[in-house]
């Protein structure tokens, strides 16, 4: 019993990693004013570019770097159409999904059936892994959780406490109140569009290189969307996206246990939809301002409007 | 950065959609002085300083900084030449604290913990001008004037040596405008120069060098404000005479139409800040309640509008109970109003003038036939509101964000008092208006009145306060410090009693007690 618990838990936060990376990247994109529905087609990129680089090179380090460049330069598409172009934010982070889905079916084509040598493997943290309980839930996971979770921290810290935070804030706050004060909106949203591209990526990377060690296509497996969700779930606040990425992730684990017991998957993959729709609802009728949600999110914000 | 000594605008064009705004501008101004802008609602003040301050770009024109020419594409261009503004519309950030406002823009801030780290010297910076204000609060909890002080606030911690104030104490009080005036005159003896955006013709004479002069996108005129007096000033500007008093003749009270019974209502901050509060207003009367912004009044405004929840007491309209009723009930009750913050309450900023003329009365039988819009009539409507309220416009078919900002106040203000309604609750009525259209409506509040409406009216304006009301409440900490009536010799100690003392009893023969 005690056993099975163990690698409940256990699976339950190597599930919610890619979840709280992408969540974690979509947050400082959204409270930058930018909204990106690209993260599917992101994460897909970044988790064949990873495999891609993994399988010639032999070093999984190095494919996870490159997936990151290659998440940060796809997401450049959807910042130049959103913010130099004012294009409409929908259309543009929809158009990213479905290049990022197709540019990594294509080139993942090839290796599809290949898995890899090497994989990025779970990694014991010395003396803190030997705790009973905690140590091997928490500090016997891949490289990648402790990633996570320190760059959810980080991130928090740098939008509550520091100055670029607040630059970040404004920006989607208010980008006309916020240029007036001498800040460059079009470079805070630039950056914050390729950063929360890069956590994408990474994600993805975590996907093929460490939770598995293949490529199919496919194998984001509408995480992008569920990531889109828990940036509402979690009221756009890093801290809270943890606790939400693991639950979630929870309900990954869940859906795998439950579905002997007759229980339909589908009914599970719809939870985390609920769940944040509950608190929407449950958060907005206490008081609205509460949400949290960026002023400006998805508005196009040209210099000169008044 | 090297220091402005001087500042030239040359040959400055500026149009929107056909509309000139700027023609042809040139405009001067030096170390150690301040330069008055003055023009009527439209004039093309706030569009001559934003190209200014790099929100807009001229379509022709140059800037000079020293005798040398510059370009400024964007507002951190400017901030880098030591230009700071004051914008009349303000940039604040509304979900943010005040702190996290100033330390946005400000060149020193701390890269770490800037809320931490700020928080001292704010409350020490905002102590030079007697401004109290919270610097956690969030801004969206701030009433107008507040917002302004954090707006003043926010511009002077950088140091600028060139100062833009656009309307900068359209809602201060007096107390307040004059501690500010003080920081202004040691800037220019510390060789900064400012140009100063007003309505107030006082504080213009009093406080500026010279003055420019725009009409309709031109330059009419400079002078030197020595030489001029308020009537002369108006005359420039306008091109006829203005009438600066008014005869309020006496008029018999007639029935009760707003009675608030021992109201309490809650702040933002989810305490009370309107702390039992009773009083009527009849017809044929204008009621003003005066006091420094923050004190309860927005939050009463709000209650008796039906935008706050009342936690304790009444409100009955023509006596029909309104406690916590809807706000389209209550509007339709009789009751309209004019909010303190003409941009996030008064209007819908990117809906058609011809929309915004008919917000809250789109229901009514003469504005639509069933679930449709009537548009024929309601821009018909919209034409004689412009027409009568002298709101400057290139057409009734353009989004009202475009208007200037007296011009959108001039539209609420038609659009509220052309319903006619029992009970007019106006919060700054003539923030940002020009004198003329400022005695325009200061004469349609009499004429409401005489018309046997009720008026109340919210203002730190005690001139308007003087002219207009039959009797005023002073409020303070939620509370009021007594009613006086307009004749009553207490009156003039109205600014003790807005700082907090109770019931001065001169009066009868007492006029010693102090
Ligand atoms: N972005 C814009 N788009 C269209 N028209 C504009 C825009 N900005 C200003 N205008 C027009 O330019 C004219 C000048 O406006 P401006 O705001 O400069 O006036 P102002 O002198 O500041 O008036 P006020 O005293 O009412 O503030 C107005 O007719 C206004 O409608
Ligand atoms: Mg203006």
């Amino acid at each position: 019993m005690e056993e099975i618990l163990i690698s409940v838990v256990q699976r339950t936060l190597v599930a919610g990693t890619p979840l709280l990376l992408g969540t974690v990247g979509e947050i400082i994109s959204e409270r930058s004013g930018i909204l990106n529905l690209g993260v599917e087609g992101v994460m897909a990129v970044g988790a064949v570019t990873a495999f891609i680089v993994t399988h010639h090179t032999g070093n999984p380090w190095l494919g996870l770097c490159a997936a990151i460049i290659a998440g940060m330069l796809i997401s450049m598409v959807h910042a130049f159409a959103s913010v130099s172009l004012q294009s409409n934010q929908v259309v543009s982070g929809l158009a990213l999904t479905m290049l990022g889905l197709g540019v990594a079916g294509l080139l993942g084509k090839p290796y599809v059936g290949k898995p890899l040598a090497i994989k990025i493997n779970a990694m014991p943290i010395p003396i803190l892994s030997d705790i009973p309980w905690v140590g091997p839930v928490f500090f016997n996971q891949s490289p990648f959780f402790y990633m996570a979770v320190l760059l959810a921290i980080g991130t928090w810290f740098l939008l509550e406490h520091t100055l670029l935070g607040i630059r970040i804030r404004s920006t989607g706050e208010n980008p006309k109140a916020t240029e007036t004060q001498g800040v460059n909106v079009s470079m805070v949203r630039y950056l914050s569009v390729i950063t929360g591209g890069g956590f994408s990526a990474m994600a993805g990377a975590h996907l093929s290189i460490s939770y598995s060690k293949s490529w199919i296509e496919g194998m984001t497996a509408g995480r992008g969307w569920i990531v889109i969700a828990l940036t509402i779930f979690a009221l756009w606040n890093p801290m809270r996206a943890v606790v939400g990425a693991f639950l979630f992730g929870g309900i990954f684990v869940l859906q795998y246990m439950l579905q002997p017991l007759g229980i339909s998957p589908n009914f599970l993959a719809m939870l985390p939809y609920m769940a944040t729709l509950l608190v929407l609802l449950v958060g907005g009728l206490r008081d609205s301002r509460r949400l949290n949600a960026p002023a400006m999110l998805a508005e196009p914000y040209r210099r000169g409007d008044r | 950065m090297k220091k402005i000594e001087t500042l030239e605008m040359i040959n400055i064009y500026k149009s929107f959609q056909g509309v000139r705004a700027n023609d042809n501008i040139n405009l001067k101004v030096s170390s150690g002085e301040i330069l008055g802008l003055l023009g009527e609602n439209g004039a093309g003040k706030t569009t001559l300083m934003n190209i200014l301050y790099g929100i807009y770009q001229p379509d022709a024109g140059e800037i000079r900084v020293n005798g040398h020419r510059i370009s400024i594409d964007s507002p951190k261009a400017s901030i880098d030449h030591g230009i700071g503004m004051v914008h009349q519309h303000f940039m604040l950030i509304q979900n943010h604290t005040v702190i996290e406002n100033i330390a946005l823009g400000y060149a020193r801030a701390p890269m770490l913990f800037p809320q931490k780290k700020m928080r001292q010297s704010i409350v020490s910076f905002s102590e030079k001008f007697n401004f109290n204000i919270d610097p956690d609060k969030k801004v969206w909890q701030l009433s107008a004037g507040e917002q302004q002080r954090v707006e003043i606030i926010k511009a002077l911690v950088n140091g600028a040596g060139l100062l833009i104030l656009d309307e900068p104490t359209s809602v201060l009080t007096p107390q307040e405008t004059r501690d500010f005036f003080h920081v202004l005159e040691k800037m220019r003896k510390d060789g900064q120069m400012i140009i100063l955006i007003s309505h107030k013709l006082d504080e213009i004479k009093k406080i500026c060098d010279r003055v420019t002069v725009l009409r309709k996108g031109r330059v009419v005129g400079h002078a030197c404000t020595e030489q001029m007096d308020k009537r002369s000033l108006a005359r420039m500007m306008i091109g006829r005479e203005v009438i600066f008093s008014f005869s309020r003749e006496k008029m018999s009270r007639k029935e009760k139409v707003l009675d608030v019974v021992d109201v309490e209502v809650d702040g933002d901050k989810g305490y009370p800040v309107v702390n039992g509060i009773s009083f009527e207003v009849y017809r044929n009367e204008i009621f003003g309640i005066a006091g420094v912004a923050g004190n309860g009044q927005r939050e009463l405004v709000e209650a008796i509008t039906g935008l706050r929840m009342v936690t304790h007491g009444r409100i009955r309209i023509n006596d029909i109970d309104i406690t916590n009723q809807s706000p389209r009930k209550i509007h339709n009750t009789g009751v309209s109003h004019v909010p303190e913050e003409r941009i996030r309450f008064g209007i819908a900023p990117n809906l058609f003038l011809y929309e915004n003329a008919i917000l809250k009365q789109h229901h009514q039988k003469k504005f639509s036939r069933r679930a449709f819009l009537a548009y024929g009539r309601i821009k018909a409507h919209t034409r004689q509101l412009i027409k009568d309220f002298q709101v400057a416009t290139p057409s009734i078919n353009i989004q009202t964000k475009n208007l200037s900002g007296g011009n959108i106040q001039k539209l609420i203000l038609g659009r509220e008092i052309a319903d006619k309604p029992d009970l007019l609750v106006a919060s700054h009525p003539t923030y940002g208006l020009d004198v003329g259209a400022t005695e325009y409506l200061r004469n349609q509040l009499l004429k409401r009145r005489a018309e046997g409406g009720a008026v109340l009216l919210v203002s730190e304006d005690l001139d308007e306060i003087f002219e207009l009301c039959d009797r005023v409440a002073v409020i303070f900490q939620g509370k009021f410090m007594g009613i006086l009536e307009s004749d009553d010799s207490r009156i003039a100690d109205i600014g003790l009693m807005m700082a907090g003392t109770k019931d001065l009893r001169t009066g009868e023969g007492a006029d010693d007690s102090f």
